[in-house]
């Protein structure tokens, strides 16, 4: 009788959570302008989507926003994994102050950081754009691979880096034999974390990409809602993306259950 | 040259010196400038007008009081919603649980736009009214996985050992409940809490689209006035949204950032 009520009650939530995302998936393959018109069955959205031409803003603000998630996900990986070492091999002082810093951006409300970066570029008199945008994102990507990379080097074994350099290795020899394959998996972690929140990001991106046009996913999603409707393509395109990510996580899932089951 | 460039890297410390620039620039330089163009007039002399605007109009001060009342029912809804959730996936000792687990977290995957827009579609769809109820649906559907999350993480690292001593102590089912393992549940609670409250206190655009511009929160606010230029304003009514969240913080535990590492952020 117990475990009926909590099944269900994880089922209604679940049904709760899914229900506007079904919605949307159902009406990609109808032709309606308007969410929630039913006009029959059709995929001219879909064809739409992957014809050049026919959503032109639309395809250059997907493209954008994987550009910039890639390279500010990039950038932070490297500037994060480089700060994670020299954090750990401080003395507690100042790492307790780069460390509070550090969480300044995690903790602060997105538009305050956009707003205090807004003020920055604008004291500055640097014009917005695609560098404004990506040093915006490297700004509040770059704590979380930090946050991901510093627990490998507390698990890791100190004694390995100083051996290395006793036999005679240089620092770069040693961190690339031996820092770096105990950092990987902090870095991939940080990497894929930094890039879903640049691409999720809505509100200091759109604080930093000035006004000369440029788009990005979510900025161009805002405006269209602004502007009463949603443009139809977007519904294949949500659908695309959530099938996609369902489908790799329950890949990845189903990989380290039987790795598990396995090992 | 090369050489003494060698033995500085050789230095591992130093290699924090790149990020402690990059976070002197962009992070507190920054907020610094937010405190000066808060206390500043429009000719750049330092002035409390700014402030004075806030408390003597009653539009600003009305929305602020609103999105606070939100954000705490908000908050509120999700923990009574969630922590149940999270309690019985930490209990499921089945391979299921983990797909349980992404099927909750799987939907901030889709961007939180197209979420709240989804959200419309289906009060349409229902055909419900736009107003506060959907406000405070949208709300609680865009941020539940949040308040999931880090409760179902810190129930999951309770030591079962903990409460097995609670029932060989002769404790009841509800006893070891509310001695055991709700206190040991805390730090995934407050992590929940600051997860939810602040992204709803801050949000702008959710509010507009799930009630057609008919209510405004804080963070619209907060973006209207930055967009007409009215930099000083804008920024005086971030220095009161941080001020709020600095004081929610305090009151949730002193170390929010350990919360943050502990609760399962990452």
């Amino acid at each position: 009788m117990n475990k009926i009520l909590s099944r269900s009650y994880l089922g209604f939530l679940l049904v709760l959570l899914y229900a506007p995302i079904l919605i949307v998936i159902i009406f990609s393959f109808t032709e309606a302008k308007v969410l929630g018109n039913w006009t029959g069955f059709s995929l001219k959205l879909y064809a739409n989507l992957f014809q050049s031409g026919v959503h032109h803003t639309l395809g250059n603000a997907l493209w954008n926003t994987l550009i910039i998630g890639l390279v500010a996900a990039t950038a932070s990986t490297l500037l994060g994994t480089m700060a994670a070492i020299g954090i750990y091999n401080l003395q507690p002082g100042p790492r307790k102050a780069i460390q509070t810093v550090n969480t300044l951006p995690i903790l602060n409300p997105d538009i305050i950081t956009a707003i205090s970066l807004f003020l920055l570029f604008v004291s500055l008199g640097i014009s917005q754009g695609y560098t404004t945008v990506i040093l915006a994102h490297i700004t509040f990507c770059t704590p979380y691979v930090v946050l991901s990379v510093l627990p490998c080097l507390k698990r890791m074994n100190e004694n390995l880096y100083e051996a290395a350099l006793d036999l005679g290795a240089t620092p770069l020899f040693a961190l690339r034999k031996i820092l770096l394959p105990e950092l990987r998996l902090g870095m991939i972690s940080g990497f894929i974390l930094a890039f879903t929140l640049s691409i999720d990001d809505f509100v200091i991106t759109l604080f930093t990409i000035g006004n000369e046009g440029l788009e990005t996913l979510s900025t161009f999603i805002y405006a269209d809602a602004r502007k009463g409707g949603l443009t139809p393509e977007l519904r294949p395109l949500s659908a695309i993306i959530f099938i996609t990510v369902l489908v790799l996580l329950l890949l990845i899932n189903q990989r380290t259950a039987n790795r598990k089951s396995v090992g | 040259m090369q050489k003494k460039f060698l033995t500085f890297l050789g230095r591992r410390r130093n290699w924090s010196i790149p990020y402690a620039l990059f976070l002197v620039f962009f992070v507190v330089i920054p907020l610094g400038l937010i405190v000066f163009y808060a206390f500043t007039n429009n000719e750049g002399q330092f002035s409390f007008s700014n402030f004075r605007k806030f408390w003597m109009q009653p539009e600003a001060m009305n929305t602020f009081i609103f999105s606070v009342g939100i954000a705490l029912i908000t908050t509120f809804l999700c923990l009574v919603l969630g922590y149940p959730a999270a309690f019985i996936m930490s209990r499921m000792e089945t391979r299921s649980t983990k797909l349980l687990v992404i099927l909750f977290i799987l939907p901030m995957w889709v961007n939180f736009l197209i979420r709240t827009l989804a959200t419309v579609a289906l009060f349409d769809f229902l055909s419900l009214p736009l107003g506060e109820g959907s406000l405070i649906f949208g709300m609680v559907y865009n941020f539940l996985p949040f308040m999931i999350y880090p409760i179902y993480n810190s129930l999951l690292k309770t030591d079962r050992s903990l409460i097995e001593a609670a029932q060989d102590l002769g404790a009841t089912p509800r006893q070891v409940f509310l001695r055991t393992i709700l206190p040991l549940s805390v730090p995934g609670i407050t992590s929940g809490i600051m997860m939810v409250f602040m992204p709803v206190i801050s949000t702008f655009a959710i509010a507009e689209l799930l009630t057609i511009n008919n209510i405004k929160l804080f963070g619209t606010t907060l973006q209207e006035n930055i967009y007409n230029g009215m930099w000083n304003y804008g920024a005086a009514l971030s220095l009161v949204m941080l001020l709020l969240i600095g004081i929610t913080s305090l009151l949730n535990s002193e170390g929010s950032s350990k919360t943050a590492e502990e609760g399962g952020l990452i």
